[in-house]
């Protein structure tokens, strides 16, 4: 079947959108024609604000590249107007007399600036602000004039006066209600927000009616209809728009204030369909992004011969895109005599609150201050919801991210591009994104405005917990680079890097050999990432880790044997007196882990030290596991209701050894006294008649942090499970030098308890715990075995002089 | 003209691990690094008195042990925010032998980098 020949005029938002859906839904329907009379490909017209403020670059606000036509097919007449529609032989004609024949044609002329009809209205240096050109003229202006005018106090001229005064220009705004964004506002957000702005430097002029702008060829003044007159080299005229309807009215097609369409953005004329600023929908027309994809897409599956409800209309909810001012309105903000409002209101903080409800029903909302509940609301209300609903989840815990979690699937979070939570939270869990650019490409959330782009971020975070550090750009590993943990590690995993300086010369390390933060934690990533093959990086080990053993103040070493879970016998103590003695070590003394430490021991003599003993290494100077603390437990207690001893002792054995970002500690209490101190230990456990609680995350150094109870369990081996399963979690996912206390902090209890509760998944994580187990050897022995590295490591040169 | 002290052979020097020399009293770290050139610095840091030896090398620059200043090998001096210098001797390859160049085996005494300042206490 030969494709249907779709016509679109105006390339901007709305049209481009709603042929991005027709691709989604069937790419081969239709071979496409794009008209549009400006020279650029569609862009972002939302960020002309952020352009104009100088926050963002114009070559950054391209929504689709000069590729992405091409990909698709598509064929663009850039800076092409069409003036002409033959709707009987069904073409179109371009000021260029450039004839194309179509079977559908899609209007999406969007709209033109108002322009008030005053006399000097034409002069130069009166500018509208609608496009990349007016945009280009009003910085161009700036770099001349001092003083400029905004005529319009509402959210396209407040906007603009906040990009004019970043230009350094003086700006007074002149609006011709009594308040600010009275649209959009009632008098106290009105009020609030004029005085935010009167702080960043901008001065009002409410109740005005302009009536001349004078001048001769260039503008130099305004005058009013109370006689006052006002100086200005630069005027932005930001009074509202007018749907662009010239084509359509020219050619026949019924117009009223805009393109009159049906529900399905059918026009009055067969084949012929519009969408965005330029159509009447049931007597409206709209001026925001979010609403015209609403109309593209049902547009889009109307076409493609889906099924659709149709276009139902849309509640306009709107943002103020100026930075430091956070302003939020949607759906009805002023009360009638069947409405009732919850209102707060902190004159102090300056923040304001108003919801409107009317019958029980979610209606209408004002947030100033603080926005972060607003699309929380806009799903409200665009669901007529009930207000109890509302006031439910408000107890909860009113942070952000819990307010992304509690909202339903189909929610929306994004509000211009109609993007909604299930879409972005199944986007990231399939496609295993971590950062909000990321969620962009893929979903469009947070691509116009951007102003739900902390939501995104919570979700996020919400989705993928650790591995996403929320809005904050994520530090370096070190001064080394400018690649996050994450990024490493990633880049570890997918082009297979096998050793420290690969890695520093493949992600192009501006100091190619490193230092002593980067390589030992490049060192531990490779290790995590590949346990089994991986080659362990003597050099970019730390001392203590390199020697097994703790380097004191004078350069001399202590030595720790490992005693499963602190316990001992008389045969062992009487040997290490013995060795003691052998090797005169000036100090032995107990350890806050219950052990015994031997210190002052000269690095010569470790080996030999090791040898005499022939007892593990207890792994005191690791970044490893260290020990599990245990009490005496039910054998001897009489409040013990557990073996914790027994507990320990297979704890210490079956994680012994193990490489993790930071030291990890354990103990095992046989009841809630705790003896063992399980509460501040990285992996804490306490026995309770007929199970045993696990408690994660506490530290008892120098930040203490009570663990938190990661769950309870029945068996013994449960205990083994979820250890196991827990430290694989962390290992997989903490920076290096991260304990588990600043770990869990980062990225919440509920994240960790939700992933481990999941059967599949811990058995999926011992499975990769017991990899990264099987190679581990006892490196007192390995040193041993190895005559090699005691000579490198362990031996001295001794030259000449009166030798010691 | 000091006299050339014998200390190991360059094949057995591994790269990027230090070696502690000890002459006499005097305790020297002995480096060779990535480049394959070796050199030898005074084995005290002049923060604490860590032992250079066990540091972990970066390229030129050794870090301390002890609470990670970054020292250069070739020149011995503390690199900022830090201040101090470490003392660095001469050293030369002949076929696979490494000597270090001292003037008094007994009491070597140490060549200071002209630059740098020294501690009161560091040259005890
Ligand atoms: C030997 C011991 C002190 C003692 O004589 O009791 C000790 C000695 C050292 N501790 Fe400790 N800690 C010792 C128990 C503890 C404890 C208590 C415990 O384990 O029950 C704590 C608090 C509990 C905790 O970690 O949550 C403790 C918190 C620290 C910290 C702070 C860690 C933190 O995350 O806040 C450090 C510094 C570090 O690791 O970065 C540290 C670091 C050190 C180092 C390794 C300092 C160093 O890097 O050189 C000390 C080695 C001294 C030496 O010359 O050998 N030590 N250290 C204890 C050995 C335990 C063992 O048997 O393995
Ligand atoms: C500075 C500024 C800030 C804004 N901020 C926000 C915001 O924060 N949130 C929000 O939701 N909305 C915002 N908007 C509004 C938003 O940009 C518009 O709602 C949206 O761009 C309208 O899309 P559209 O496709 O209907 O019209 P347009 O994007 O205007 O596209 C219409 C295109 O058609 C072309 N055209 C017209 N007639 C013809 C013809 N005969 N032949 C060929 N081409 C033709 C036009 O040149 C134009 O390129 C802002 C607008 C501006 C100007
Ligand atoms: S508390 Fe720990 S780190 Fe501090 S001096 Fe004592 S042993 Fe050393
Ligand atoms: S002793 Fe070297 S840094 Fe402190």
């Amino acid at each position: 079947m030969p494709r249907q020949k779709l016509v679109l005029v105006g390339n901007g938002m709305a049209g481009i959108h709603c042929l991005e859906d027709i691709l989604k839904i069937a790419p081969d329907q239709f071979d496409i024609t794009v008209f549009g009379d400006e020279p650029y490909p569609n862009y972002n017209r939302i960020q002309l604000s952020k352009v104009l403020q100088g926050d963002t670059e114009l070559e950054d606000i391209t929504l689709n590249s000069w590729d992405w036509y091409e990909k698709n097919d598509i064929r663009l007449y850039p800076g092409e107007t069409v003036i002409e529609i033959d709707q009987d032989k069904h073409l179109v004609k371009t000021d260029k007399n450039r004839i194309t024949p179509y079977d559908k044609l899609i209007l999406a002329t969007g709209s033109n600036p108002f322009v008030l009809p005053l006399p000097g209205a034409d002069k130069k240096g009166v500018i509208t602000f609608r496009n990349i050109k007016d945009c280009l003229e009003i910085i161009e202006y700036s770099k001349s004039g001092k003083d400029a005018v905004v005529i319009g106090g509402g959210l396209l001229g407040l906007e603009s006066a906040r990009g004019l005064l970043n230009l350094g220009l003086n700006v007074k705004v002149v609006h011709i209600s009594e308040y600010l964004m009275n649209r959009q506002l009632d008098k106290t957000a009105s009020h609030l927000l004029q005085l935010q702005l009167e702080k960043q430097g901008m001065e009002f002029l409410l109740n005005k009616r302009t009536v001349e702008i004078t001048g001769n060829e260039y503008v130099n003044g305004l005058k009013f209809s109370d006689g006052d007159e006002l100086k200005a080299d630069l005027v932005i005229m930001a009074v509202g728009i007018r749907p662009n309807i010239k084509l359509a009215e020219e050619n026949g097609i019924p117009t009223h204030r805009g393109i009159i369409v049906n529900d399905f953005m059918e026009t009055k004329i067969p084949d012929i369909y519009a969408v965005g600023e330029c159509v009447e929908h049931r007597e409206r027309c709209y001026g925001l992004v979010a609403p015209l994809y609403q109309q593209g897409k049902v547009l889009a599956h109307h076409l493609c011969g889906e099924k659709t409800a149709g276009y139902a209309g849309s509640i306009d909810s709107a943002k103020l895109k100026v930075s430091g001012v956070d302003v939020f309105s949607a759906g009805q903000i002023h009360e009638l005599e069947n409405t009732k409002t919850i209102k707060s209101y902190d004159g102090w903080g300056m923040t304001y609150k108003k919801i409107l409800v009317e019958n029980g029903k979610i209606k209408g909302a004002i947030l100033f201050g603080d926005t972060n509940e607003s699309a929380h609301l806009s799903s409200l209300i665009n669901k007529q919801a009930d207000v109890e609903d509302y006031l439910n989840k408000e107890k909860e815990k009113n942070s952000e991210t819990s307010i992304v979690g509690s909202l339903q699937d189909d929610e929306i979070i994004c509000g211009c591009n109609g993007v909604d939570k299930g879409t972005i939270v199944q986007a990231i869990n399939e496609k295993g994104l971590t950062t909000v650019d990321q969620v962009k490409a893929c979903t469009n959330a947070s691509r116009s405005c951007g102003t739900c782009k902390s939501m995104v971020a919570d979700l996020l975070k919400l989705t993928i917990g650790d591995k996403f550090d929320s809005t904050k750009k994520e530090e370096p590993v070190c001064d080394c680079t400018t690649m996050t943990r994450d990024e490493v590690v990633s880049a570890i995993r997918t082009m297979g890097l096998t050793n420290v300086r690969e890695v520093m010369n493949v992600l192009d390390w501006e100091n190619k050999e490193g230092c002593s933060k980067c390589r030992p934690a490049i060192n531990y990533y490779l290790n995590m990432v590949n346990p089994i093959h991986y080659a362990d990086d003597q050099e970019s080990r730390f001392v203590n880790e390199r020697m097994h053993a703790n380097i004191q103040m004078n350069g001399t070493y202590s030595v720790v044997p490992r005693m499963y879970g602190g316990v001992t016998n008389s045969d062992e103590l009487r040997k290490i007196a013995d060795i003691a003695d052998k090797y005169h070590v000036p100090m032995i003394k107990l350890t806050g882990g219950q052990r015994i430490d031997l210190l002052g021991v000269d690095k010569e003599d470790l080996p030999k030290m090791w040898k005499d003993l022939n007892m593990r290494s207890g792994f005191a100077y690791g970044k490893s596991v260290r020990t599990v603390k245990t009490c005496v437990g039910e054998k001897f207690c009489r409040f013990g209701t557990q073996d914790s001893i027994g507990m320990g002792i297979k704890l210490e054995k079956k994680f012994e050894g193990l490489n993790t970002p930071h030291k990890v500690k354990m103990g095992v209490s046989a009841c809630p006294r705790s003896c063992a101190e399980s509460g501040i230990k990285d992996v804490g456990v306490i026995g309770v008649q007929g199970g045993w609680e696990i408690y994660v995350g506490g530290n008892g150094g120098t930040k203490l942090r009570t663990a938190d109870l990661l769950c309870k369990v029945k068996e013994s081996e449960e205990v083994l499970e979820y250890a196991g399963a827990f430290l694989q979690y962390y290992r997989e996912n903490a920076k290096y030098l991260e304990r588990t206390s600043a770990w869990i902090e980062r990225v919440g209890i509920e994240h960790v308890r939700d992933v481990l509760s999941n059967k599949e998944i811990r058995d999926q994580l011992n499975q990769r715990m017991d990899e990264a187990l099987s190679p581990i050897e006892d490196p007192w022995a390995s040193v041993l075995a190895n005559e090699e590295t005691q000579k490198q490591l362990y031996q001295k040169v001794h030259v000449g002089g009166n030798e010691k | 003209m000091g006299k050339n002290v014998f200390v190991t052979k360059y094949s057995e020097l591994p790269v990027n691990l230090g070696k502690t020399v000890l002459v006499g009293e005097k305790s020297i770290a002995l480096f060779k690094l990535s480049t394959g050139k070796v050199y030898a610095i005074e084995n005290r840091c002049p923060h604490r008195e860590g032992v250079l030896a066990e540091g972990m090398i970066s390229g030129e620059y050794v870090f301390c042990p002890m609470h990670n200043w970054k020292i250069g090998i070739v020149d011995g001096v503390v690199q900022a925010p830090d201040e101090g210098c470490v003392s660095t001797f001469p050293v030369k390859i002949q076929n696979d032998d490494i000597f270090i160049v001292i003037d008094d085996l007994d009491n070597p005494s140490i060549k200071n980098p002209d630059r740098c300042v020294y501690n009161e206490s560091f040259n005890k």
